[in-house]
């Protein structure tokens, strides 16, 4: 049963990935073809490839940064809410920006979009830059509903639905119904086979809805990665650091006395060597959770790249003739990111509960 | 890295931590504790039915075991009691197959020594008549040749006891 609706899932994700994206790229390709060889009617072979090259590169980091609307498809969309504290909140629609085209005024204070980030600006939308082109403007505190945040929101209001309506299945008989038979299992394994062995039958109990929200949270935002939406919040630093950062902060609360004994002053080595060994100790306290958020951010923001590259060298090559190779490489590759999907939500809730798991372990033979 | 720094987004992070630990919170309370409450309870009732299943399994066996011995033992009984009345059986054909022998040994023995005691006293009796009628007929034949009564007396006694030896 799992194995048939991941499936059926992988190929959902797969088709509904690469088919709107092709259109969505052709669309791009043809608007670009045409105002280019509007501009300069002599352009040479050479000088489009570039032009859809660079075209290309702005499309997959359009599509992996963070956005101030919530696009569809081309042209098809809805503005979110900006939300600045400076000099006070000021809430208004990301439609001010005209897609970053023009200087939003808000009570009096001008911004500007520059790479997906607000500016405070004058009146004429100027940006000095520095030696990096960083605009060296200030950036007031930004709060604002994100695509990112808007699809968290959306995330978490769906899980709590869903979860809620699969533990209430479970008020009149003992079994799961619906989404529960498909979800059950994988509770009971994360239960089972991730928080018992990693954290032990004592206390496990406390750590397991961290353990399942996040589990939950990054599979599916994983899969929400894999439609043409466009979304990319798993391969969102921010996203990853905080995740990692509540690791984190629960596996140093955690900690027991035998766990702060061997990171400060590890027993059974030479004095001499205790002070090193608790340097690299704190050393590791931190490198741990860096690379759970570096794991999660790189493998999901490389998966997008690869995608997204193997769907853009269809135009590279501009011919209809090597597209359906690219289409089932874009498929062989969709599949796999089904299965990183899975995988690195396990990956991380698997190294989240081998953190706990360490900082609570009792060790009866010291 | 400084590209990743620069695109580091605070309200992001903010906005991810908020809604993430009330997320938490939210399904530990609507999802995941009711969840794994039901699935534990019905563990528990699954194991608490599987053991109750094999006591009773148990239990029967036991008493099937008990049956078992019960009849046995009532087998046994019966082999017993049989086994007893038979030598009773025995016991008393032979007492009174003995008994009976016995009785008849005395009767016999009695016959035989009434017999014998009055075979004596036929005889006797039939010694004295034969005396008598011999000294009849001796009296008779030799009449008044034997004068001297003792020489008769001698002469019947030798006679009788001839007759003895027949």
């Amino acid at each position: 049963m799992y194995s048939k609706l991941s499936v059926s899932l992988a190929l959902i994700g797969a088709i509904t990935f690469s088919v709107p994206a092709f259109a969505q790229d052709y669309n791009h390709h043809e608007d670009s073809h045409a105002v280019a060889s509007h501009d300069t009617h002599d352009h040479t072979d050479l000088e489009r490839g570039l032009d859809v090259k660079a075209q290309i590169k702005e499309t997959i980091e359009h599509h992996l940064a963070d956005s101030y609307e919530f696009t569809i498809t081309e042209g098809v969309g809805f503005p979110l809410p900006v939300i600045l504290f400076d000099e006070g909140l000021k809430v208004f629609s990301s439609s001010k920006f005209h897609h970053g085209e023009s200087v939003a005024e808000v009570d009096g204070n001008h911004y500007v979009l520059h790479h997906s980030k607000i500016y405070k600006t004058d009146a004429s939308g100027d940006l000095s830059m520095d030696e990096h082109h960083h605009p060296t403007n200030v950036m007031p505190l930004d709060f604002s509903i994100t695509k990112n945040v808007f699809m968290i929101l959306v995330m978490a209001g769906f899980m709590l639905f869903l979860f809620q309506r699969v533990a209430k299945a479970y008020q009149s008989d003992q079994t799961p119904k619906k989404a529960g038979r498909f979800l059950e299992p994988i509770i009971i394994y994360i239960r089972d086979e991730i928080a018992i062995p990693n954290i032990g039958e004592k206390h496990y109990k406390k750590y397991m809805s961290y353990l399942l929200t996040v589990f939950f949270f990054i599979w599916f935002m994983n899969l929400v990665g894999m439609t043409p939406l466009g979304i990319n919040v798993t391969g969102n630093i921010a996203i990853t650091f905080s995740l990692a950062l509540i690791t984190f902060i629960i596996t140093q609360i955690s900690g027991n006395k035998h766990y702060w004994q061997h990171i400060l002053w590890m027993p059974g080595i030479p004095v001499i060597l205790k002070p090193v060994m608790a340097i690299i100790e704190i050393l590791g306290l931190f490198i741990k959770p860096f690379s759970l958020m570096m794991r999660l951010y790189a493998n999901m923001l490389a998966g997008h790249v690869v995608i997204m590259s193997i769907i853009g060298l269809i135009f590279v090559f501009g011919s209809w003739l090597i597209a359906p190779a690219f289409f089932g490489l874009t498929l062989v590759l969709s599949l796999l990111e089904v299965l990183v999907a899975a995988l690195q939500a396990y990956i991380f809730t698997m190294l989240t509960a081998l953190y706990f798991g360490s900082a609570v372990e009792e060790h009866e033979h010291h | 890295m400084d590209k990743l720094i620069h695109d580091f987004s605070f309200g992001l992070f903010i906005w991810q931590l908020l809604v993430f630990v009330a997320l938490i919170f939210l399904l530990k309370k609507y999802a995941w504790k009711p969840i794994l409450d039901a699935v534990n309870a019905r563990e528990e009732s699954i194991e608490g039915a599987l053991k109750a299943a094999e006591k009773a399994r148990e239990e029967m066996k036991s008493l099937q075991s008990d049956n078992e011995a019960i009849l046995k033992e009532a087998r046994e009984e019966r082999e017993r009691i049989l086994k007893e009345a038979r030598d009773m059986k025995n016991k008393i054909v032979v007492e009174a197959k003995e008994a009976a022998s016995a009785e008849a040994d005395k009767t016999v023995a009695a016959a035989k020594a009434t017999i014998e005691a009055e075979k004596k006293a036929a005889v006797f009796e039939l010694k004295q008549q034969a005396a008598a009628l011999s000294i009849e007929v001796a009296e008779k034949v030799l009449g008044q040749e034997l004068s001297d009564a003792n020489k008769q007396a001698e002469m019947i006694d030798k006679i009788i006891d001839d007759v003895k030896f027949n």
